[in-house]
Parts: structure tokens; C-alpha cells; sequence
């Protein structure tokens, strides 16, 4: 199909130019990017095809970071995934560090690779810095080192955190951090774990 | 002390720290480069290509000679960097794994199943495809990457992948655009290449295939699509699907104007 060159064409921009001249709308394009996508990739495991279907965020979220969200797109994102968070019906938001700990260095889970049986790890180390003890950690995500002392734990902060954990899109539209509740990767008590990782005194991520 | 970037090159590139704590990092890691450079095993995978495009297979007996890469029938020399392409015999955009498939097909008379039941060796068993990629991206050492975008289908093709780069989905809401879309990032200790800029997508795409030493393989870019898209939590790239080559013909044409480096050796 071959048109001129039109206000969504540049739109399109990135693309658009690297390609001489575009030949689909941004809208078409995507549509067919996903019908290309499934006909292309076969289930696996625990990797069922269904995990190409995307949720409102995963869509609105899909775009080059040149084109950036509006301020109204992005207060729709984090609102939608702010009631979505469920707090622990026990009131209670932490856990055992030690736990969190073992949890934050885990990267299986999710994998078409990954045994579906056994628990899924969250791989905080593969984005943040947690500790000083554990030098490899990825940079991705800030630093969360004394995390703790440098917020106290205060119900609020206590809140904060379990929610960040459970939805980081309910405080950052589009973040590149997993939602970690929402999309059923850790469990309620593993989210505590975690939780209590940042926060207790006693954990290695506060000395 | 070393400097905590360059300890993270090297651990990623298996060197292990500690006992020549004495001499720099620039010095550990100009020894490291030198003893890449006296051998890479590449070289066998890139011997036992060269044999199976020559070697009458299939139920045609024919061998690969005659296979068209995009530069006529039989010419290999810089294929590689003009790939992925519209061939019109096939009227598909294809990258390399996917053209000898095809030709393996239609030269040799294999059937697309049969043709392409190990597309990923382990051990013993190896794949043709990494043997021959092997081989015939030897061959384009040196030439400058030139993916034309000449062809209607090509330019739908990098749009289309350009889309897959940035589509989050899955468990973990990746895209590649997660773990690839800013510079100096890493996880663990292993550096992320920006594959939005011309710099990092140059690199990265000039260096594949490569001999992975932590897997002792040669692997291609099919496999590294297919092992981000692992970690990205998606389910199973199809080998040569028309995602796979929207994807890489993205990449690819992304790269052009860097001097084609591979297969290299990595981690
Ligand atoms: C794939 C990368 C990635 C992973 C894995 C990840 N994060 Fe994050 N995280 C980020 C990014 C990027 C940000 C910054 C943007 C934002 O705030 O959402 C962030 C922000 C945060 C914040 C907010 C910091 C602040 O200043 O308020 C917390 C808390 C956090 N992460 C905790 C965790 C914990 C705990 C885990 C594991 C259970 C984890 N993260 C796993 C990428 C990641
Ligand atoms: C969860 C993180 C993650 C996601 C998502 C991801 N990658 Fe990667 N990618 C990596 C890591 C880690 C490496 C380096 C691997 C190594 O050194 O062993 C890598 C390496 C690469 C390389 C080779 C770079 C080089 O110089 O050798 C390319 C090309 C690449 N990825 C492309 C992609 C594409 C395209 C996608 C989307 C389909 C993608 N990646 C998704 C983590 C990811």
C-alpha cells in the first residue's frame, strides 16, 4: 500500500523515517503486529499464548518513549492500578526478611523454562541494589539501599511499600518494575517477605 | 580497586577476579581481548558450515550452492549484511535462518518439518542452521551493514517489528524496550546494550552470531531472539516466523553503516 506522506505519518516519526515512507497507520500497525504475533509464537510450558493479550496499561504502555504519555493517560493508568492493590485481609504488611531476602535473589518463575510448581522468585537484585553484601545487582530500577532507615516504617511508608510491591504502576505509570501482586507472580505472605526486606532494622538492606 | 563497571564487564565476560588483583582492570581485560583473539571456536561451527553448503543432502541430493541469499544464486560473500530481505521467489521478507530453511526445501527437497527439527544445538547434537550462519556470516566480515528497505514488505516489516520492540505484555509486563531502551543499565553485573540508539543497536547486531562460552555453542540471532523473549516471560518464538524476521529486519536495519563483526565470542 503506498500513500503520502501524512500528518500521522510523521506522526509515526521514528519509523516513519527510517523506513523511507510509511506505509500503515500507527493504529494499523499495531493491529498487525498482533496478529503477527500470534500466528508466530507457540506455547511452551507454562507460556500459554494468552499472555499476548494485553491489559489496558500493557497498551498504553507499548510506546517509544519519544512519544511521551499525557499527564491525563498517565493519572488513568495509575488510578486504574491503584484499585486494583489488595491489602492483607490480617492488616499485618510484614513479613520475614530472611525470606524476602531469598525471594528478592530468586529470577525463576514465569518461564516457559520455569517448573510451574515451585514458587516464582521477584529478582529485585536483577533491578536494584538491596544490600551491600550482594555486589551483583542490576541498576534498572534506584538504588533501595537503606531503604528503611532513610523512610522509617511508619504505616504510611509500610503502605507504600506493600502497594509498590503489589502494583509499581499504581505510583508510576508505565514503570518498567513488574506488578508483582497484580499480575499473580509473588503470593500475599512472599509480598510481606519482601515488604519487610525494605523495612525491618534488622535487615541487611538498613545496615 | 576496580572500578565497578569494569568488574562488571569482566565477570560477564567470565573473568574471574581476585587473584591478579595486583594488575589493572584495563590490563586484565587487554588479556582477556588477547586471548579471544587467538581463537575464537567459532571457527569450527564456521568449517562445518562452509562443508554442509557444499555437501549433496536431501532427498534431491543436491547441495546449497545454488541457494539464492539476495545476491544472486550462490554468492555468499557480504549476504549477510543486506539481510533480512523481500525475495521474491518467495514473495516473504526473509533474514538468514529463514532463506536456508527455504532452500533446503525447495534445492534439496527436505521438508520444512523435517528441515528444521533442531534449530538450536546442545552438545553433540548440532544444528545445521548454526553451523551454516556460522559460516556464511563469516563471509560478510567486514561489509558495512546496508539493509536497503527497498521493498514494500521490508518496510512494512521494520514497522511491524519496530511495534514488537516496545509491546509489553506477559506476567512481568516486559517489552524489549524494558531491559533495552536506556543506556548504562545492567542486570545482575551483565550490561544491557540501548538498542533505541545507533551506537548500542550497532553493536549488538554486528556481534551475533557468537560462540556463547558459558554454553560452549555458536549461537544465532534467531536463538537470541528466542532466549530474550524467554526471559521476557512470552511464550515460544517460532523459528523462522514472519515475527522473528519483523523483529530482526528492525534490528537489523537499525545497525546499518557499521562494519559487520561476527560471529564473535561472548560470555
Ligand atoms: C525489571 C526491573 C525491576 C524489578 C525486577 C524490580 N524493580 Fe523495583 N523498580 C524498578 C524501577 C525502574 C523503579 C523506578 C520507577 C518506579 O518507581 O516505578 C523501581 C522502583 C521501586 C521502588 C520505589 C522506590 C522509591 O523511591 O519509592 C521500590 C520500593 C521497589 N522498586 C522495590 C522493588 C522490590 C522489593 C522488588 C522485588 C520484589 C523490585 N522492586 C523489583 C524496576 C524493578
Ligand atoms: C528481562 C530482560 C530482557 C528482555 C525483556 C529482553 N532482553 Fe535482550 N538481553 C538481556 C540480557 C540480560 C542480555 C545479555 C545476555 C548475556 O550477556 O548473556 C540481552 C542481550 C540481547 C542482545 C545481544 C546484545 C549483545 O551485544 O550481545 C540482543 C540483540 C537483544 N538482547 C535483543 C532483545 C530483544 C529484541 C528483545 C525483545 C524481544 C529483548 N532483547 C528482550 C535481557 C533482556
Amino acid at each position: 500500500m503506498k500513500t503520502r506522506t501524512s500528518a500521522t505519518a510523521i506522526f509515526v516519526g521514528i519509523a516513519a523515517i527510517a523506513a523511507g515512507c510509511a506505509s500503515m497507520s500507527d493504529q494499523e500497525a499495531s493491529q498487525k503486529a498482533l496478529e503477527l504475533m500470534k500466528t508466530s509464537f507457540s506455547e511452551r510450558g507454562q507460556a500459554k499464548l494468552d499472555r499476548l493479550d494485553q491489559d489496558e496499561t500493557q497498551k498504553l504502555c507499548s510506546k517509544p518513549p519519544a512519544l511521551e504519555l499525557s499527564k491525563e493517560v498517565a493519572t488513568r493508568i495509575e488510578k486504574a492500578n491503584l484499585d486494583s492493590i489488595r491489602y492483607p485481609a490480617d492488616g499485618m504488611l510484614l513479613g520475614d526478611w530472611k525470606s524476602g531476602e531469598r525471594i528478592a535473589q530468586s529470577g525463576i518463575g514465569k518461564q516457559f523454562s520455569d517448573d510451574p510448581k515451585l514458587p516464582s522468585g521477584a529478582n529485585c537484585y536483577a533491578c536494584h541494589q538491596l544490600s551491600k553484601a550482594e555486589i551483583s545487582y542490576g541498576t534498572i530500577g534506584p538504588s533501595l539501599y537503606n531503604y528503611g532507615k532513610l523512610r522509617g516504617t511508619s504505616e504510611p511508608i509500610q503502605r507504600y511499600t506493600y502497594g509498590k510491591v503489589y502494583n509499581s504502576q499504581a505510583f508510576t505509570a508505565c514503570s518498567n518494575m513488574p506488578r508483582f501482586g497484580h499480575n499473580a507472580i509473588l503470593t500475599e505472605q512472599q509480598m510481606k517477605d519482601v515488604t519487610a526486606l525494605l523495612l525491618d532494622p534488622n535487615s541487611p538492606v538498613n545496615q | 580497586m576496580i572500578p565497578r563497571r569494569m568488574a562488571a564487564t569482566m565477570l560477564a565476560a567470565g573473568v574471574a577476579l581476585g587473584a591478579s588483583a595486583q594488575s589493572s582492570p584495563e590490563a586484565e581485560i587487554a588479556k582477556y581481548r588477547e586471548a579471544l583473539a587467538a581463537g575464537n571456536p567459532a571457527e569450527l561451527w564456521e568449517a562445518r558450515g562452509e562443508d554442509l553448503w557444499k555437501q549433496k543432502r536431501g532427498p534431491k541430493n543436491a547441495s546449497l550452492e545454488a541457494c539464492d541469499l539476495g545476491k544472486g544464486a550462490g554468492v555468499v560473500k557480504g549476504a549477510y549484511a543486506e539481510m533480512p530481505r523481500y525475495f521474491a521467489d518467495a514473495d516473504r521478507v526473509m533474514d538468514l535462518e529463514t532463506r536456508l530453511a527455504h532452500c533446503m526445501v525447495t534445492l534439496q527437497g527436505f521438508r520444512f518439518e523435517d528441515a528444521t527439527k533442531r534449530v538450536f544445538g546442545a552438545g553433540t547434537n548440532r544444528s545445521d542452521f548454526e553451523s551454516l550462519a556460522a559460516w556464511i556470516t563469516s563471509e560478510a566480515r567486514g561489509t558495512t551493514m546496508n539493509v536497503a528497505l527497498a521493498h514494500p514488505k521490508e518496510r512494512e516489516a521494520y514497522q511491524l517489528g519496530e511495534k514488537m520492540f516496545y509491546f509489553r505484555g506477559g506476567p512481568h509486563d516486559f517489552a524489549c524496550a524494558t531491559c533495552h531502551g536506556e543506556s548504562s543499565k545492567r542486570i545482575r553485573l551483565q550490561d544491557l546494550p540501548n538498542l533505541t540508539e545507533k551506537a548500542g543497536a550497532q553493536l549488538a547486531y554486528t556481534t551475533w552470531p557468537a560462540y556463547r562460552v558459558s554454553q560452549g555453542e555458536l549461537r544465532t540471532f534467531q536463538w537470541r531472539l528466542n532466549d530474550c523473549y524467554r526471559q521476557q516471560r512470552f511464550p515460544d518464538l517460532k523459528f523462522a516466523s514472519d515475527a522473528s524476521i519483523a523483529l530482526t529486519t528492525f534490528l537489523a536495519r537499525n545497525a546499518n553503516g557499521a562494519a559487520f563483526n561476527a560471529p564473535a565470542i561472548k560470555r
